[in-house]
């Protein structure tokens, strides 16, 4: 096994617990409240009209939309809940529209039949027809657990670890060993999971009591293992904490001049979803686990739901830019320079979020268009403004975000770039599609290594449509009050400059390496 | 017991649906005796199985009453009802996901006898529709011929050891030879445990060889009610002599071809 395979499958155990933790009792409980609901359909015409529509409704808000809604609807809470939530809702339709079916094609005559032997209502229903409506209910069940595991892999930009974990840092470090290591483990438990509920559905039908039995069980364990978490995270509570104060203690008798440690305390990383975040997610973790501190990382969060679990101290810390805390947070439309945005920034979101900012990494991951050195030629390119008159016949390339805000609409005003046709795409596609010619120019990201690794060239923003973009540590109002954390932040401040981070990105996005060896080479200390 | 009062009593018993312009069942006076059988015959439509479901209050009445053995049925639990009259149906109405011994035992495990004294029981109701026991008790409905449905489905009837027994169309599904036999023993058992019948059926012929007396009924009226000999010899109009008249032409038709030589039928 090739070591990189070795570190996917080192990772499996946490990732499938967290994935089985949201999937199975979601699944459980949706057919907990789904099947009595269906049975009410039945019963009450009143009921049924409205219950189906909103169940059908919500079944069409797309999966990912779901879930970030759930945030919302938490007050900003991330994590498990939200997730579990959406796929409880998800689990819901297919188990319900198969009960209302199932029971509905129950001959009337066994009705009948049942009433005429002198059953009760409840009697007939528990003997009778769910005993005939079984089959389809089942094969309800088996479609429900079919997506509810598949849409689960959604649940990683919530901040709740899932085998989506493979697929989203895959995408973003362009390493399709993972994105399809996390599909082959998706896939795989989905059929084990279907295929459990298909052994008991055959035994009930052939009146196997043993294979009933055994299948019961699997299920029941797999369920169990969902709801004790604590069985398949080695990584949580009580061992790493013992692990980390024993770092600690080292650490402690190693560096004289530091007296302060974090004694273990579980320290909480967020990370959005590209490459830079989990650089530095990586160089955060190491610097609180050599303060003696429990670093625990949550990746792949997104951009809106990261903040708002920092204000909701849901995480401790996490690393934003300046020029996206100004637009999206402080809602504020024409930029500053640097220097005052820092300052507002920082001042604004103490005061309205008790949020800390701890300074500036060094360096600054601005917007940059870019484009290749044979386009640069043939428009006579070299900056932005210089695109307007050919904008009607270029096509622009970016990720869906960034079309949506306000830094673009700022752009194309500023520059008059309305014609320009857009592309959505993922920003790990843009650079490759820039350089193959199938965009004219990307919007891409001034630290990314790809900039140098594809020879583009980036056009100049002189009338600084695009704000500053700083690199900057944020505290939550709680773990802004730990001065120990403080303390061990503080000695990042200043110290990646942007050519450093370029370099970083570029080994991992280019080299192969993993953001952890990255981190080590960005901060060698 | 006394034996004077009838098992059954419909008094002036009266159906009408919704949207119906007119009464599915009119007015129909109807008794049984303990220990007989009345057959209730007549054309789709004519409101027999209505009356028939009308006895254990699968459908309610809308005017009229009903009594079992003395007593207003309105007075009782309709599913206590129920345990108490046998009912063997059209189609059988086995469920298919139990066992025939399931099927059997299901009104008694209702009554919440003990295990032990239901499967006595139902060995003891398989063998007398001459099913052995040990053989059928654990097969599902599916496993089994129409005929030998239709004797679980009589078991599962007698298994409360009702008084009263309803049926409907129980041998309508069966072939001729299979038929003759399951009438031939249910006759004989029908005399053997003194049950009070009420069988509804379309066929004169089966009216005739297995009732005491019948009931002629005519867009939800009953027309006539006498014993075969009295319908026969007696129709009060051309409807029932039409009806009573079927099985004397066929067994006269019968007869015809007996007296022939052979090769004259084909002609």
């Amino acid at each position: 096994m090739t070591p990189k395979l070795q570190l996917l499958f080192e990772q499996l155990p946490d990732l499938l617990g967290g994935h089985l933790t949201l999937a199975v009792p979601a699944i459980f409980i949706g057919v907990l409240i789904s099947v009595p609901l269906g049975i009410l359909c039945v019963k009450s015409a009143t009921v049924r009209g409205p219950v189906m529509s909103l169940v059908s409704l919500v079944q069409t808000i797309p999966s990912i939309a779901l879930l970030a809604i759930m945030v919302a609807l938490l007050g900003g809470t991330i994590g498990y809940w939200p997730a579990f939530i959406a796929l409880l809702v998800y689990s819901i339709l297919p188990i319900i529209r198969n009960t209302i079916v199932g029971l509905e094609s129950v001959d009337p005559a066994m009705r009948e039949a049942a009433k005429a032997v002198g059953m009760r209502p409840l009697q007939q229903l528990l003997l009778v027809e769910l005993p005939l409506a079984l089959p389809v209910i089942l094969a309800g069940i088996r479609t429900a657990t079919v997506w509810v595991v598949g849409i689960a892999t959604l649940s990683t930009p919530v901040g709740a670890p899932s085998l989506g974990n493979y697929i989203f840092s895959g995408l973003q470090l362009r390493d399709w060993q993972r994105v399809i290591f996390g599909c082959i483990a998706t896939m795989t438990l989905s059929l084990v999971l279907d295929q459990l509920i298909a052994v008991i559905e055959k035994s009930i039908q052939s009146r196997r009591r043993v294979s009933l039995v055994l299948a019961t069980c699997a299920l029941a364990s797999l369920v169990g293992i969902g709801l004790a978490p604590g069985l398949v995270t080695p990584d949580s509570a009580g061992f790493a904490n013992l692990l980390g104060q024993r770092e600690g203690a080292e650490e402690a008798n190693d560096l004289v001049e530091s007296t302060m440690t974090l004694d273990g305390q579980v320290i909480r990383i967020g990370a959005k979803g590209f490459t830079e975040q989990f650089i530095l997610a990586e160089v955060l973790r190491e610097r609180i686990r050599k303060v003696g501190g429990t670093p625990e990382v949550l990746t792949n969060m997104g951009s809106t739901i990261v903040f708002d679990a920092l204000a909701k101290n849901t995480i401790d810390i996490y690393i934003d830019y300046t020029g996206t805390l100004w637009s999206t947070v402080l809602k504020e439309l024409d930029p500053i320079n640097r220097i005052s945005m820092r300052a507002v920034v920082a001042g604004r979101l103490f005061d309205e979020f008790g949020i800390v900012v701890v300074g500036s990494l060094g360096f600054e991951n601005t917007y940059a268009l870019v484009t290749k050195r044979e386009t640069v030629a043939r428009y006579g390119l070299s900056q932005i403004g210089d695109i307007t008159p050919a904008a009607r016949d270029l096509r622009i390339g970016g990720d869906p975000e960034f079309f949506g805000r306000p830094e673009w609409q700022r752009v194309r005003q500023l520059y008059s770039l309305g014609d320009i046709t857009e592309v959505g795409m993922d920003s790990t596609f843009m650079y490759q599609a820039v350089a193959d010619g199938q965009v004219d120019v990307a919007a891409g990201f001034s630290t990314d290594g790809r900039i140098d690794a594809f020879d583009l060239a980036v056009l100049k923003d002189p009338k600084q449509a695009f704000p500053p973009y700083d690199a900057v540590i944020l505290l939550s109002p709680e773990a802004s009050k730990n001065k120990n954390l403080v303390h061990a932040i503080e000695p990042l401040v200043n110290r990646i400059s942007v050519t450093a981070m370029r370099t970083a990105n570029r080994l991992v996005d280019e080299g192969g390496e993993t953001p952890k060896e990255a981190a080590g080479q960005l901060l060698p200390d | 017991m006394n034996m004077d009062v009838p098992a059954i009593e419909l008094v002036a018993l009266t159906k009408c649906f919704r949207n119906a312009k007119k009464p599915a069942v009119d007015s129909v006076n109807l008794s049984v005796a303990q220990g007989e059988v009345l057959a209730i015959v007549g054309g789709s439509g004519s409101g027999k199985t209505t009356t028939l479901k009308m006895i254990n209050r699968l459908i309610e009445p809308t005017s009229g009453s009903v009594r079992v053995m003395g007593e207003d049925v309105t007075n009782r639990d309709p599913v206590i009802l129920r345990r108490s009259i046998g009912y063997a149906f059209q189609g059988v109405g086995l469920f298919p996901h139990m066992t025939v011994g399931q099927n059997v035992g299901v009104t008694l495990r209702l009554l919440s006898q003990s295990g032990e004294c239901v499967s006595k029981r139902v060995d003891e109701l398989l063998t007398m529709v001459e099913l052995p026991a040990d053989e059928y008790r654990d097969r599902l409905p599916a496993e089994l011929s129409g005929g030998q449905q239709q004797r679980v489905g009589f078991a599962r009837a007698l298994a409360s050891k009702p008084r009263a027994i309803l049926m409907d169309e129980p041998f309508g599904a069966l072939d001729p030879i299979t038929r003759d036999g399951l009438q031939q023993e249910f006759r004989s058992l029908q005399k053997k445990l003194q049950l009070s019948v009420v069988l509804v059926t379309h066929d004169m012929s089966e009216a005739v060889l297995l009732s005491d007396r019948v009931a002629v009924m005519h867009e939800g009226e009953v027309a006539q009610v006498g014993s075969p000999r009295e319908l026969l010899t007696n129709p009060v109009n051309d409807y029932v002599a039409q009806l009573i008249d079927t099985p004397r032409r066929h067994s006269d038709f019968i007869e015809s071809l007996m007296r022939m030589a052979p090769g004259e039928g084909t002609q």
